[in-house]
């Protein structure tokens, strides 16, 4: 077991036909995701890579019984092509595209919250399950099957924090990214649900950064209802206050959102925080109680 | 994206929102000559791309056309500094003049993104004026909020509640509905991530106007309003942060003398804090991107030894499936094409990592490798003394 993914989902790619679209496809195949189908409008009937390519996602999932969707879409049609995985009943969307324009994502996200869809993203490295499914553009070597599962805000740091959860001996149960934009799907506190009630995982590191308040909202949750350990790290303790413009930011968060702050409140709420980057892997193995998974 | 006090004016204007008659001046001339057609009894405003310029002396009303041209030979060319701007704080260059109007009241309205909710939300309040982020804080009761429903939009029984809750009545009140419902057609139709009116005021004439305004653009929507880029004042924004967005790099000037150049923007802050955390100063944060491709690299290794308080670099790339190989010829060819003698710190993880190591070994650069995250900052701090 594990969560969001398994070596049973079977992927569709929206946007396969593009560069990083292939290429990815490529190396998630390599990895071992099925990956069962393409999706690109006008470009239905061909084969690529001996992968079937429809024009629609309903398509697809009609004809290949995809349940899981990795999007490539370039960002003016991306809120489109997430709208369409949800209408087409897929359980699990990815997006993968940086850039969307906040309109278009509201009225995305609201759709999507009304669908039976989950979504990861947009703007995030994505989600693997090691040693069985991978869908996304991160690295798949330096991820180990174990009892850890990982949540992050960021994208390469949470390559870093993989890579010293496996050289202390943690291996990962899944990680996911959910993404550094502004609007995005799951949130800390979905994904921390599901952790909680997965039989393996046994214990979550979670990586944020400065600004807006979710860590401290998780941080709440965590206190509240997680039953397994918790380690975390927090970036951006060192960023110069930027310049700003307007009030309003400042008044929906209410002053939320320093670094120190979310490690002061995460600590409170029993999460062992990493006082340093280097120290991710360390910290994790601490709040284990030093045994290796 | 920001624009400037007088650009987003003139963008509510043309949604129906009251502003005041106005001028933008380039010289102390220019004030005189604005001051002179709207009667003499002004108020002058520096434009900075940042809030809190009345406190900071941006802001006064003067009484004669000589005043203002004397008000603005003090302004033009000074530096501003605000809670908003830095300690470095802003140049002006550009100066609004705007006929005095008589004040009866004054409010607080904006619309900005909630992250927490996905969706816009309106922000009014009563204690309108500089002090309201602390009025949010002592007295959040006084701060109206509205969720705003992308299915719906917003509805004037809504926009109504918040007029009524502000206090307005009859025909004020009406007024001040079609205010709001033209403020969120205009967040929304040119993609706003922040559309702020403060002071909204009620004139002893008895008129709503939008005395300051604000509006931030989202970024991620520029591509498809074509007058967007050349709205940009490129005077309030630092010249390597400029070359570096030209690369679609994001670059901010720190204090220190160890140049940064890592890929992606969690990762390049854990880098700030570490280098900091052994003792080190950073002179910059710079994100070459997620997938740090080849050109990137070189462009922002260039931008970073174009600082010159820069004494040494720290590289550090966790490429993933980027080829390390790829990135260190990227360096080399950077650090050649400029001379680079500085002491260079390369830390990298990802495919090829040997080749990319025997690559910078044998390149006959001051470069050495470090084999973490926490080895490289130590061995650069270190190289610096």
């Amino acid at each position: 077991m594990a969560i969001l993914l398994n070596k049973d989902s079977k992927i569709v790619v929206q946007g396969i036909t593009g560069r990083s679209g292939l290429f990815h496809t490529q190396q998630c195949r390599d990895y071992g995701s099925k990956v069962v189908a393409g999706v690109t409008p006008g470009r239905g009937g061909i084969h690529i890579e001996g992968i079937p390519v429809f024009n629609t996602v309903e398509e697809a999932v009609h004809y290949t019984g995809a349940n899981v969707s990795m999007i490539f879409v370039p960002p003016p049609a991306a809120a489109d092509a997430i709208l369409e995985a949800c209408d087409a009943g897929i359980a699990l969307a990815v997006c993968i595209t940086e850039g969307i324009p906040v309109r278009d994502m509201v009225l995305a996200r609201r759709c999507q919250e009304l669908s039976k869809t989950r979504l990861v993203g947009p703007n995030c490295p994505g989600v693997i399950t090691p040693g069985e499914c991978k869908v996304g553009i991160m690295p798949g070597y330096i991820h180990h099957p174990g009892k850890i599962g990982v949540v992050s805000r960021s994208g390469t740091l949470t390559y870093e924090a993989v890579k010293q959860l496996t050289d202390a001996g943690l291996g990962q149960s899944t990680c996911v990214g959910i993404g550094g934009d502004p609007i995005i799907g799951m949130n800390f506190i979905d994904v921390l649900q599901l952790f909680n009630d997965d039989p393996a995982t046994e214990g979550v590191f979670l990586i944020g950064e400065i600004g807006g308040g979710a860590e401290e909202e998780a941080a709440h949750w965590i206190k509240e209802h997680m039953r397994k350990p918790v380690g975390a790290f927090i970036a951006g303790r060192t960023a110069p206050q930027g310049k700003r413009m307007g009030h309003a930011g400042a008044i929906i968060t209410g002053g939320k959102g320093r670094a120190e702050d979310k490690v002061r409140v995460l600590a409170e709420c029993g999460v062992h925080v990493a006082a340093s980057p280097t120290a991710m892997g360390e910290t994790m193995l601490a709040a284990m109680g030093g045994k290796k998974k | 994206m920001n624009i400037h006090e007088y650009q987003a004016k003139e963008i509510l204007g043309s949604f129906g929102i009251p502003i005041p008659r106005g001028r933008v001046a380039l010289t102390s001339d220019q004030v005189e000559r604005a001051a002179k057609e709207l009667g003499g009894h002004c108020v002058v405003k520096a434009q900075i791309y940042a809030g809190g310029r009345g406190k900071a002396g941006g802001v006064k009303v003067v009484h004669h056309p000589e005043q203002a041209q004397e008000l603005g030979k003090e302004l033009f060319g000074r530096r501003l500094v605000t809670p908003q701007t830095g300690p470095e704080g802003l140049k002006v260059r550009r100066i609004l003049v705007e006929e005095a109007v008589d004040i009866a009241s004054e409010f607080y309205l904006s619309i900005t993104l909630d992250r927490s909710t996905s969706r816009y939300c309106l922000i009014a309040s009563a204690e309108g004026g500089v002090e309201i982020e602390e009025v949010a804080q002592k007295s959040p009761e006084k701060i109206h909020m509205l969720t705003i429903d992308p299915f719906t939009g917003l509805r004037p029984y809504q926009a109504r509640k918040i007029a009524l809750a502000l206090g307005l009545s009859g025909t004020l009140c009406e007024d001040c509905v079609t205010l709001i419902l033209n403020l969120y057609r205009c967040c929304l139709e040119k993609d706003c991530f922040l559309v702020e009116i403060n002071p909204l005021v009620v004139t002893r004439a008895g008129w709503l106007m939008a005395m300051d305004a604000k509006i931030n653009f989202d970024d991620n929507a520029v591509y498809r309003h074509h007058e967007y880029p050349d709205m940009l004042d490129y005077s309030q924004l630092d010249n390597l942060e400029i070359n570096a967005g030209k690369y679609d790099l994001s670059y901010i000037k720190l204090k220190g003398n160890i140049g940064c150049m890592v890929n992606g923007a969690g990762l390049a802050m854990a880098t700030l804090d570490v280098l900091k955390e052994f003792g080190g100063e950073p002179a910059n944060f710079l994100d070459v991107g997620g997938g740090a491709t080849r050109e990137k690299v070189a462009e922002a290794f260039k931008i970073i030894l174009q600082d010159e308080d820069v004494k040494g670099v720290f590289v550090n790339i966790f490429g993933g499936i980027m080829r390390c190989d790829v990135i260190a010829q990227g360096i080399i060819e950077a650090a050649c094409e400029v001379h680079c003698a500085l002491p260079i710190v390369v830390r990298m993880d990802g495919s090829k990592v040997e080749e990319g190591k025997k690559l910078l070994f044998e390149s006959g650069l001051n470069v050495q490798i470090g084999e973490n995250l926490g080895d490289g900052a130590q061995r650069i701090v270190k190289m610096l003394g």
